[in-house]
């Protein structure tokens, strides 16, 4: 069945679209334009809950809340994770890179749903500023991201409603994304494009959709029960009322386990498509990449309750989840190995965009170790609420996705504006994040296995000094944004030309003008079957040394 | 290569929307409903883990018939039936004859509804009474609110496949396909439901 939309109708929607900087406050179907607004957007809020860190941080500096009141610092810390992962990573690593790069993989001029595309992302701001405004008219919610009850049913309701009303509106926003980029990779390859030919970030993204469509329905069921309990007053998840808070935590789980990976397969996806263009090699294992990546996206959805060890599980349960969640390991294992055989021996110009990729490896190794020791039962319950779990997961959401979020920018930004960002600053960046960001969480890993425990704004007075030492970390990556910020702004207006392709990459996206036409490409779209055939595939924009021909590998 | 601006692109290039290819709009639906469907998994997860662990007060009433769901189950498989030869109606060009169709499933999802809130009325428990009870009315007013929308997205087809005018036609059938995909889906999530919390 064929579908056209007479043209005359066509036409008159392309001429009520604003041009130049306005396209990107309009409701644009471009997918380029809703990319860049997903960055945008959610980069604000990156500076939203990066200053609500910084307040945490300050507060922490010493052992007694004097720096806000108790309830207030709950309420900070439930803004801070929540707009850090709805509102900053989730929608960055999936919309954003998503929309701008899946129709170039695919060869395809947009979205297999561009309406669709353009709803999930205007779902985002009215919902963040619902949630940030809570704070300020009725007090925001105060039971941390997980919204655990009873806690977040004994807490004041008002602000936990509107941080449930603004989570659905989110976790919408996701699945219509995750609709779209499943029905575009699948349905709307270019003829004679196969799955296996696809560069991996599109391997990526149809996992972490699968697992967006699987599982996030699941906390949009599980927080309108919540929302009974708190406005209805019915008995869910309340044991007063013959409730079971247990309920709860698994089906909360059974998100939010797989949200971890809706945060980093995209992020693994960005680096495979990173670290090949910038050493000049082709990306080690491809099949095992993408077998890697469908393994973690099946275990993924089986290890919830590793994260309920200390709620009473039976157990059968703690083994059964302890030794999937083992497993988890071997796929991420293969993918880290991977990227390290992708680099070595490579020309590696050692670029803001290549050193924020290796940062990452780096700090996801570590956070990847700390994740395995976490799985295992007995020192899971030693450390369960402590500050190790806050080192953790910060080493695998910060270090991990958000160093992949600025290697892609600076990757991509001769795409997205055809200027060159200033080297140096972004080397300068890279430093201070690097450092500020391992300073503020690795002593965090002590304060947890000395049994600091977290979300709790007053702690023992022998913990101050590597407090203080962890907020000098989280000053420094507060610091680290500014040359950012500098750096993107100063570069879009006089930023010297890029050109079209300033990486000599061989991937879709780069076979275009920069920043690329309205529809992509003129003239039918290229077909890249090898898009990491560095060394073997020699078009006109390779110039290949003999030194780096002796190194590279031919591409089976 | 240059970049050309998106007006000389637009005079040079054919745009996409007007290109030829493929609908995939019942692919995409299939897989909202995946999600939606996910949802019900959830409630239906919920229920039967309070069931295992949860036992019920011995003084909480909790009680449900079986003839008035029996009806509503045989209401919902006969309006699947009676939507599937809605949709052979309007292929064979037939309006008038798909156009009644319709209304009868609209009809029968109305009256499934109708017997949903004499139920309601009828049962000797409400809402906050006890998690079962909360649990019942959660999963049935969830699924209630499905049949309302799709009832209504019904009477919006019957309207547009009037003929002539309509805009549901034997060249435009998806947005009958989607509406009985969707009814489908529906009558099924009702079929687990009733063996789920009446017959368990």
């Amino acid at each position: 069945m064929t579908i056209a939309i007479p043209p005359d109708r066509n036409d008159s929607s392309k001429s009520l679209q604003p041009k130049g900087w306005l396209k990107y406050f309009s409701f644009s179907l471009d997918h380029k334009v809703i990319g860049i607004q997903y960055l945008v957007c959610g980069f604000i809020f990156y500076l939203i809950g990066g200053g609500l860190a910084s307040a945490i941080r300050i507060e922490l500096t010493s052992p007694l809340s004097d720096f806000m009141a108790r309830d207030v610092y709950n309420q900070v810390l439930t803004l801070h994770g929540t707009i850090m992962i709805f509102l900053w990573i989730v929608p960055v690593v999936n919309g954003a890179f998503g929309n701008y790069l899946i129709p170039f993989y695919v060869g395809a001029r947009d979205m297999a749903f561009p309406r669709l595309n353009a709803v999930a992302f205007w779902l985002i701001p009215p919902a963040g500023l619902m949630l940030i405004s809570s704070y300020f008219i009725t007090g925001a919610a105060q039971s941390g991201w997980t919204a655990y009850p009873p806690l977040s049913i004994s807490t004041p309701a008002a602000g936990q409603i509107i941080w449930i009303l603004s989570v659905l509106l989110l976790g919408g926003s996701s699945i219509f994304g995750g609709i779209n980029f499943i029905a575009t990779i699948i349905k709307l390859r270019r003829p004679g494009l196969k799955l296996l030919q696809l560069p991996m970030y599109c391997w990526a993204m149809l996992g972490t959709s699968i697992l967006v469509v699987l599982s996030t329905p699941v906390l949009a069921g599980t927080l309108i029960l919540l929302s009974f309990d708190i406005v209805a007053h019915t008995g869910f998840f309340n044991p007063t009322l013959g409730g079971n808070v247990i309920v709860y935590q698994h089906l909360f789980w059974f998100y939010s386990h797989p949200a971890v990976y809706i945060m980093v397969l995209p992020a693994f996806g960005l680096v495979s498509e990173i670290i090949p263009v910038h050493c000049r090699k082709p990306l080690f294992g491809y099949i095992t990449m993408v077998y890697s990546i469908m393994a973690i996206v099946l275990l993924g959805l089986v290890v919830w309750a590793h994260h309920m060890f200390t709620s009473g599980t039976p157990p059968w349960m703690r083994l059964f989840f302890t030794i999937a969640t083992a497993f988890i390991a071997v796929p991420t294992g293969i993918k880290f190995f991977n990227w390290v055989a992708t680099l070595w021996g490579g020309k590696i110009s050692l670029n803001s965009a290549i050193l924020f990729s290796c940062g990452f490896i780096i700090n996801f190794v570590l956070g990847g170790i700390t994740g395995v020791a976490l799985a295992q039962v007995p020192f899971d319950v030693h450390v369960h609420d402590t500050y190790f779990v806050v080192a953790h997961f910060h080493y695998i959401v910060y270090g991990g996705s958000v160093f992949v979020i600025f290697s892609s920018i600076y990757h991509w930004y001769p795409k997205f504006t055809g200027k060159l960002l200033n080297e140096k600053l972004g080397q300068l960046h890279f430093l201070l994040t690097f450092i500020g960001f391992n300073l503020c969480f690795a002593p965090q890993h002590w304060l947890g296995l000395n049994g600091m425990p977290r979300r709790v704004a007053e702690y023992d007075p022998q913990f101050q000094l590597i407090n203080q030492i962890s907020s000098v970390g989280a000053l420094i990556m507060a610091i680290s944004t500014i040359p950012f910020l500098w750096n993107v702004v100063y570069s879009a207006i006089r930023g010297p030309k890029s050109g079209d392709n300033p990486w000599r990459a061989l991937t879709p996206e780069w076979l275009t003008s920069s920043p690329p036409p309205v529809e992509n490409w003129i003239g039918e779209a290229p077909l890249v079957t090898q898009p990491y055939g560095y060394g073997t595939h020699r078009n006109e924009n390779e110039d290949l040394s003999s030194n780096e021909a002796g190194n590279v590998r031919e591409q089976s | 290569m240059t970049a050309l601006s998106p007006l000389e692109q637009k005079s040079t290039e054919e745009s996409p929307q007007t290109e030829h290819h493929e609908d995939h709009r019942l692919f995409g639906l299939t897989a909202f409903l995946v999600a939606d469907g996910m949802t019900f998994a959830g409630f239906f997860a919920a229920y039967l883990t309070y069931k295992a662990v949860n036992p019920l007060s011995p003084d909480a009433i909790y009680e449900l018939e079986l003839p008035l769901p029996t009806l509503n189950t045989i209401l919902l498989l006969i309006s699947s039936a009676t939507f599937h030869r809605a949709g052979q109606s309007l292929k064979r060009n037939e309006a008038n004859t798909c156009q009644r169709w319709l209304l009868i499933t609209s009809a029968l999802g109305l009256a499934f509804l109708i017997s949903q809130m004499v139920e309601y009325f009828t049962l000797p428990f409400g809402l906050t009474d006890n998690l079962y009870a909360s649990t019942f009315y959660a999963l049935t007013g969830f699924h209630g609110l499905h049949v309302t929308l799709g009832a209504l997205m019904i009477l919006i087809i019957w309207w547009q496949s009037r003929s002539p005018g309509g805009r549901v036609t034997k060249d435009n059938t998806f947005p009958l396909e989607a509406v009985e995909l969707y009814w489908h889906f529906v009558d099924g999530i009702w079929v687990v439901l009733f063996i789920i919390l009446y017959l368990l």
